[in-house]
């Protein structure tokens, strides 16, 4: 083994030289388990998850925290009445809307909706992606060729761009098909990271050893490669999905995503955007929340990246 | 940490003195690295010296310490996370330790130079060999980027690359390995060094290859009086080039000796188990001697002296106290020039 | 060099026809009939409709249609839109400077202040600058592009008042400032992240040491040997992000009354206008695929490991 001292005590904890000796007694450490350890540690991570599970029981029980009505229009509540910010937890602790709705009321609501699209939309391309890409990588030659060329096709769309385009298709428009007008142009990411990631794990020994011995297809691909395969997957699409969140939020913003009597986010800027002037609250609270769930899944990727790279530690 | 004034005063082998003293002399140095999980004590008291036109090889497993010992003279540790909270780097009587960064940028590469272990990864992989060999002159002497070039091809054609002229504007990538260790005691001896520090030279390198290329940086070395620092964990290597040795365990200097007399007569258990794990010919069928355990834990040195865990000889004293570096004699009590060990035991080992 | 060039070319080929074909088809399944709409509520004639389809190939199959229209995208006709009757070439070269110069300011932007940032970052990785530009680029790529276009709305028109709210005047570039400010912030937060994390591992590696140990000033170690190296990734992304570049300029353009491309094509899809949108999209395809080519090309000149592979 070379001396690789200096680099690896500046790398810290996985340094092989200077670590290992008398921790026979500890338990193995695995690339996972090491992360987690690593992760329990980072701020980061503890911030962003809290944050997360938070929004996901907002999204999944917004009930919980208030018991107003989100649709409830009372114009006599004026949108340019400055919001009580003493009020914690009531009906006008955010101040109302353009129609007199409880802002409030409005953001814990509208969480269910991008939370949905993010979470939908990520499982749709990562498996979607990770199929194409896994299929690529591993066979290889002219199918990989093939399977690279339509993901390019795909690449070549703007995300943005195209789903204006698909979702201009449908006369009826709901979550779902947000979720697969943002699917269908989404998977190339992923796709072309698992391929990448493939074609470097099925160089390793041990998937040459498990050939060597026999072992089918199927298993080669999905105990040998896959679970080695998979961390920089896992990495881009968490933090896809607050792209996703926000592509969402963008599109309603243009009055093209979600329908207008789906309470979000988006549509929420949408139609605070006309009195941004007059009264800057009604934008500012739903966007808050959609920057901070996007920021919440941006910064565990993040998180997550870190714990699973040891190169960048 | 109450051993380094001893130690320091152990009289370190000086051939060079009458000319003012050594090319370059390591002083009771120290190198620690500040890592999350503690610190990790590198190098724990070492000294060492080299003469223009003379070898030291220096010798030990992963870990020893022979490596940052290294990086700390041509300044290129990580620092942090490394440290070097004592010790002196003379340079022709210069603490280097004490210069300016400007001032050991100007010793670096032009006074001093290093070869490195895997060429492949040391040389930049998006310039041309000929750019890299250049930029010694560039940078050092203010050469043109035409006069350097005629330079590298030059340089080329010393370390008998063939074709030099045809492979200058050629990328890294583009040679094989042994080549590619040429090139990089090219740009090493660029600016004819006083002193040249290899680092496993020849590891990364295929076993016929190796002894070119050592021949070669044997050949330079004569031929340009340089001192020569040569780290290597390969006992086979260093008989051939080296004058004299220093053996390293967990950061220390363990036994130090002119090259020859360590294969016959080792002073330290550890060298002597160094020795015995060679496989030899004329040993055939018998089972193969290893050294049991492991090298230690640097963030967790063992108390006394750091081998003892590992050593066959070791007694009570070995666990408690700090072995310094004893001057080595014959039996009759006569000193042996250049010899030291820090073993408690070292005359049972030599003579027992 | 020249093989590897003609081969990106011959990728190129079906990778342009797949990727107008899958908009053709996506855009000639949108619902309603452009032909019956130009009526509005009056009646009909039958006639004029039949003669009005046929002109426009629209009683021809779907495949047919897109050959032929492909087949005259060649020869630089992309038709006549339906809905205002004006020549979509003509529309484009109207509006297509206006984006350009609006993704030429985003683009400066993104190159100067992200290699800046990522630089200062990556050299300082773990101390205070460090950490200050992770928080920002991570706040920039948080905040959606439209929001952050209201942001700056709101503070450098209404209440710096350095600029107008929205431009008045889409080909004085001095008015597209803020709105390539917006549209490149997203972007040079990722250029910002990815240098620094490029310049940071590339920091560790052997060749870097090696040039400390040749004596060479800081200057050259950082200019000559890191950068080279540390660039391959960040090309790559500026390449793949102009097509993002493009579809952020829907939002940009129209949050700030932009008169460009994708102002013109957000109008044109709301108004079925097929033949604009088509040709929109197929002019932002090549520029897509253009730029991808030039990004193959300039990675191989950066990597010669790539350009002899």
């Amino acid at each position: 083994m070379p001396e690789t001292l200096n680099k690896a005590s500046a790398g810290a904890a996985e340094t092989p030289a200077v670590t290992p000796v008398p921790v026979a007694a500890e338990k193995p450490r695995s690339l996972w388990s090491d992360a987690w350890r690593d992760l329990r540690r980072n701020p980061v991570f503890v911030i962003s998850a809290v944050l997360i599970v938070f929004l996901l029981v907002v999204a999944a029980f917004p009930g919980l925290f208030t018991s107003v009505d989100p649709d409830h229009a009372d114009l006599g509540k004026h949108y340019l009445g400055v919001p009580s910010y003493s009020h914690f937890f009531q009906e006008d602790w955010f101040g109302y809307d353009v129609q007199g709705r409880s802002i409030f009321a409005r953001v814990l609501f509208g969480a269910r909706a991008s939370i949905i699209v993010g979470v939908c939309v990520t499982l749709f391309v990562t498996l979607l992606g990770g199929l194409v890409g896994m299929l690529a990588g591993y066979f290889g030659g002219w199918f990989d060729s093939l399977l690279s060329r339509i993901t390019d096709v795909f690449f070549g769309i703007p995300l943005l761009l195209g789903a204006i385009v698909v979702l201009n298709a449908f006369t009826h428009r709901t979550i779902w098909t947000v979720v697969l007008a943002l699917g269908i142009l989404g998977w190339t990411q992923l796709a072309r990271v698992m391929r990448g990631s493939v074609l470097t794990v099925k160089q390793a020994d041990y998937v040459q050893a498990a050939k060597a011995l026999g072992a089918g297809t199927g298993r080669i691909m999905f105990r040998h490669i896959l679970p080695n395969a998979i961390a920089p997957v896992i990495v881009v699409a968490t933090i896809a999905l607050g792209g996703y969140i926000a592509a969402e939020a963008t599109l309603s913003f243009l009055g093209i995503g979600l329908p207008p009597s789906t309470v979000s986010w988006g549509n929420d800027i949408s139609s605070g955007q006309t009195v941004i002037r007059t009264a800057p609250h009604v934008l500012f609270f739903p966007s808050a929340m959609l920057s901070l769930t996007v920021l919440a899944f941006i910064m565990l990727g993040d998180a997550v990246r870190d714990a699973l790279d040891p190169k960048l530690r | 940490m109450t051993i380094i004034e001893e130690s320091a005063t152990v009289p370190a082998p000086r051939a060079g003195d009458d000319k003012g003293g050594p090319l370059l002399e390591v002083r009771d140095l120290h190198v620690e690295f500040h890592t999350r999980d503690g610190v990790a004590k590198a190098v724990n008291g070492v000294n060492y010296s080299v003469d223009a036109g003379e070898t030291l090889a220096v010798l030990g497993e992963s870990g020893s310490g022979k490596s940052v010992t290294a990086q700390a003279i041509m300044g290129i540790l990580d620092m942090p996370p490394g440290k070097i909270p004592q010790g002196e780097i003379l340079f022709r009587g210069q603490d280097m330790l004490k210069m300016s960064a400007e001032e050991r940028r100007a010793i670096r590469g032009r006074k001093i130079a290093m070869i490195f272990q895997d060429a492949l990864s040391a040389l930049n992989p998006v310039l041309s060999v000929g750019y890299q060999l250049g930029e010694m002159f560039r940078v050092h002497q203010g050469l043109s980027k035409k006069d350097a070039k005629v330079k590298a091809i030059e340089l080329m054609d010393r370390v008998k690359i063939p074709a030099a002229a045809a492979r200058v504007s050629d990328y890294p990538h583009q040679f094989s390995g042994g080549m590619r260790q040429r090139i990089m005691i090219a740009m090493a001896l660029a600016l004819e060094p006083d002193l040249i520090i290899a680092d496993e030279p020849t590891t990364a390198l295929d076993v016929t290859v190796q002894a070119q290329v050592m021949d070669l940086l044997a050949e330079l070395q004569r031929e340009f009086n340089m001192g020569l620092i040569l780290i290597t964990h390969d006992l086979g290597v260093v008989a051939d080039v080296a004058d004299k040795i220093a053996v390293m365990y967990a950061g220390r200097i363990v036994e130090q000796a002119p090259v020859h007399e360590i294969y016959k007569r080792p002073a330290h258990p550890y060298t002597k188990g160094l020795l015995e794990s060679i496989p030899r010919l004329d040993h055939k069928g018998q089972e193969l001697f290893a050294i049991k355990g492991l090298p230690p834990n640097l963030m967790k040195i063992p108390g006394g002296c750091a081998f003892n865990p590992r050593c066959t000889m070791a007694q009570d004293v070995c666990r408690t106290d700090i072995p310094v570096l004893h001057q080595v004699t014959e039996q009759d009590g006569t000193d042996l020039v250049g010899r030291g060990s820090a073993c408690h035991f070292w005359k049972e080992t030599i003579h027992g | 060099m020249g093989r590897y060039v003609a081969r990106r070319l011959l990728q190129m080929i079906p990778v342009f026809i797949g990727t107008t074909l899958l908009i053709f088809l996506m855009v000639y399944s949108l619902p309603g009939d452009p032909v019956r709409a130009l009526w509005g509520d009056r009646p009909a004639d039958p006639q004029a409709m039949a003669r009005l389809r046929h002109e426009y190939w629209f009683d021809r199959p779907v495949l047919a249609q897109y050959w032929h229209y492909l087949s005259n995208v060649v020869t630089g006709d992309f038709g006549t839109s339906f809905v205002t009757g004006r020549k979509v070439i003509d529309v484009m070269a109207e509006t297509f400077p206006v984006t350009v110069r609006l993704a030429l300011v985003a683009f400066a932007v993104e190159v100067v202040v992200g290699l800046s940032l990522g630089l200062l970052a990556g050299l300082n990785r773990g101390k205070t600058w460090d950490k200050l530009v992770l928080v920002i680029t991570l706040l920039l790529i948080s905040i959606p592009i439209f929001v952050l276009g209201f942001i700056f709305q709101t503070i450098f028109a209404d209440q710096l008042g350095w600029v107008t709210p929205t431009v008045q005047n889409s080909d004085d570039i001095s008015q597209l400032i803020l709105p390539g400010v917006v549209l490149g912030s997203l972007s040079f937060a990722y250029i910002a992240r990815l240098s620094r994390t490029s310049l940071a591992e590339n920091l560790r590696a052997d060749y870097i040491r090696t040039a400390i140990a040749k004596g060479l000033p800081r200057r050259r170690v950082v200019g000559v040997h890191l950068m080279r190296n540390s660039l391959i990734p960040v090309v790559t992304f500026l390449g793949t992000d102009l097509g993002a570049l493009m579809g952020g300029a829907i939002v940009t353009e129209g949050i700030f009354n932009v008169h460009g491309i994708g102002n013109t094509l957000y109008r044109s899809i709301n108004q079925s206008d097929n033949a604009t949108v088509v040709g929109i999209v197929t002019i932002l395809v090549i520029v897509y695929l253009l730029s991808s080519l030039l990004v193959d090309l300039l990675y191989a000149a950066l990597d010669p490991r790539i350009r002899y592979a």
